[in-house]
């Protein structure tokens, strides 16, 4: 790939400022959505992303609905005016795939066994894309379920890492992935261990592969703990203990 | 009286390790009890749980919910009870074992739009809620307020052995129902009270997880505080009431009920 200019300085700096394992500035609001049962609102970076989940609730149309367990409808959408020229706001390939991935990164966390003949909707509105959108999306659309008290596993986390004048960096900004080697969103399970998304657009070699895999994990930890905090915050207060009053 | 340990929790958590009984909002995982939904973990002689501090409403055999009738066959009501499943309540409930859809004309006893209280009597995966008006202190609701909280908030609003309710309703002269499915219903001949009441409803459900709410509570509705008042912390009192008698707050509930249909 032909790269117009370098993404890496000579102190070792990304456009951006930051250091080749640093994430962007991340902020996480719950409930920001009163109409909703469970929202979040994430500032990823120059991402602004708001997560909102309806449900368990009926499913229409009825045909839809499964005997055994519940269905999650994903929708992945960008505002037409998250980008600098204007986004058509119908929804297209890309974010129809978004969707899709979406979805199957976040149901292996839900217990929908639980929730039999039933549907959870989730909406995802890109309100500013930054690359890394869907990753964002993710970590909103997790704490968004389970703000909304349905039954999960674990959290999911998500990140991505790639490649950028040839040395593996964690979370790829715009710049970076139109300019860059390669990127590799990822989303995590931090405690069942498990990786729940994984895609890969660019090149990279079997040892760059793992290299990037782990960083990426690393950098969904990261994340975690932030998805974490905002959660009790909203609950518990300040309070991450809870104090018996005998 | 047996140690509860307890600790806040956010999905994925660990509660504790060992061999513990999964009771609520948990499940095992290897050796360990993983946490389901935020909340309130606590760890007792009988088992792990998690008191959940969000969710919607999803019905539970013995529940007293208040429903709306939103269409009916010519076997049984249709009934919402504010959950992803709608209720049936069938009509031999109402009118006996006789029933006769081509004699009986449902739309007398109960028609599209009426509240009524009701008890679920059977619910599992495979089908929805079924309903029964036939108790006591069960069946139509002529008039009131309606309004909806949180099902999570409904044992708050209740309060340690319905000390909340009773607060609201003798300093309002309100007669309250409140379904466990979170649709509550406020009565009385004073508009001021009646208004006053939803206030403070409203309150519990928006405040319900911060301390000393009964106090609050109290200063809303211009009642002195008395020298037994609550002191121990609000997730202490959530926790009690809802975990250790969730029978009596069901009773409790029945109890509203009967003195609401006396007024």
């Amino acid at each position: 790939m032909n790269q117009t200019k370098n993404l890496i300085d000579e102190n070792g700096r990304r456009t951006d400022g930051r250091n080749p394992d640093e994430l962007r500035q991340i902020k996480i609001t719950v409930g920001v959505v009163k109409n909703a049962d469970g929202s979040a609102f994430i500032e990823f970076g120059r991402n602004k992303i708001i997560a909102a989940v309806y449900g368990p609730r009926e499913v229409h149309p009825k045909h839809m609905a499964l005997p055994d367990r519940c269905i999650l409808r994903c929708r992945y959408h960008m505002s037409p005016f998250s980008t600098d020229t204007r986004k058509n706001p119908a929804p297209s390939r890309r974010e129809v795939e978004i969707s899709k991935v979406m979805r199957e990164s976040l149901e292996p966390a839900l217990i929908l066994e639980d929730y039999p003949r039933a549907a959870i909707d989730l909406f995802v509105e890109v309100l500013q894309a930054d690359g890394g959108s869907r990753c964002a999306g993710i970590t909103a659309a997790s704490i968004a379920l389970a703000d909304a008290g349905i039954n999960m596993r674990d959290i999911v986390s998500a990140c991505a890492a790639g490649k950028i004048d040839n040395k593996i960096v964690l979370d790829i900004n715009d710049t970076e992935d139109k300019e860059g080697g390669a990127d590799m969103p990822v989303a995590y399970m931090p405690h069942l261990e498990q990786v729940t998304l994984l895609q890969l657009d660019g090149i990279l070699t079997p040892e760059q592969f793992n290299e990037c895999l782990d960083k990426a994990i690393g950098g969904c930890n990261m994340v975690y703990e932030i998805q974490r905090q905002a959660l009790m915050q909203k609950y518990f207060g300040n309070e991450t203990e809870l104090k018996e009053e005998q | 009286m047996q140690e509860i340990k307890r600790k806040y929790v956010v999905p994925g958590d660990k509660v504790i390790e060992g061999n513990f009984r999964p009771l609520m909002n948990v499940i095992k995982a290897g050796n360990s009890i993983i946490a389901t939904r935020i909340g309130i973990a606590e760890t007792g002689r009988d088992g792990v749980k998690v008191i959940p501090l969000s969710g919607v409403y999803i019905p539970r055999v013995n529940d007293i919910v208040i429903g709306k009738i939103i269409d009916h066959s010519s076997l049984s009501w249709e009934v919402d009870v504010n959950s992803c499943f709608s209720a049936h309540l069938p009509a031999q409930d109402v009118f006996g074992r006789d029933f006769s859809p081509a004699r009986d004309d449902m739309g007398r006893q109960l028609a599209i739009g009426d509240l009524i209280a009701a008890r679920i009597i059977a619910f599992d995966r495979t089908r929805d809620p079924m309903l029964t008006i036939q108790d006591k202190d069960l069946g139509k609701i002529p008039r009131g307020e309606l309004l909806k909280i949180s099902a999570t908030r409904v044992p708050r609003l209740i309060g340690k052995r319905g000390s909340m309710i009773q607060t609201i309703e003798q300093a309002t002269q309100t007669r309250i129902l409140i379904g466990q499915n979170g649709i509550v219903v406020v009565m009385g001949r004073n508009l001021d009270g009646i208004k006053l009441s939803i206030r403070a409803i409203k309150m519990v459900e928006e405040e319900a997880h911060t301390a000393n709410l009964t106090q609050r509570v109290k200063a809303l509705l211009n009642v002195p505080d008395s020298p037994q008042a609550e002191s121990s912390s609000v997730t202490q009192t959530q926790n009690n009431q809802k975990g250790e008698e969730i029978q009596s707050t069901i009773e409790e509930v029945e109890e509203e009920k009967i003195e609401g249909g006396n007024a």
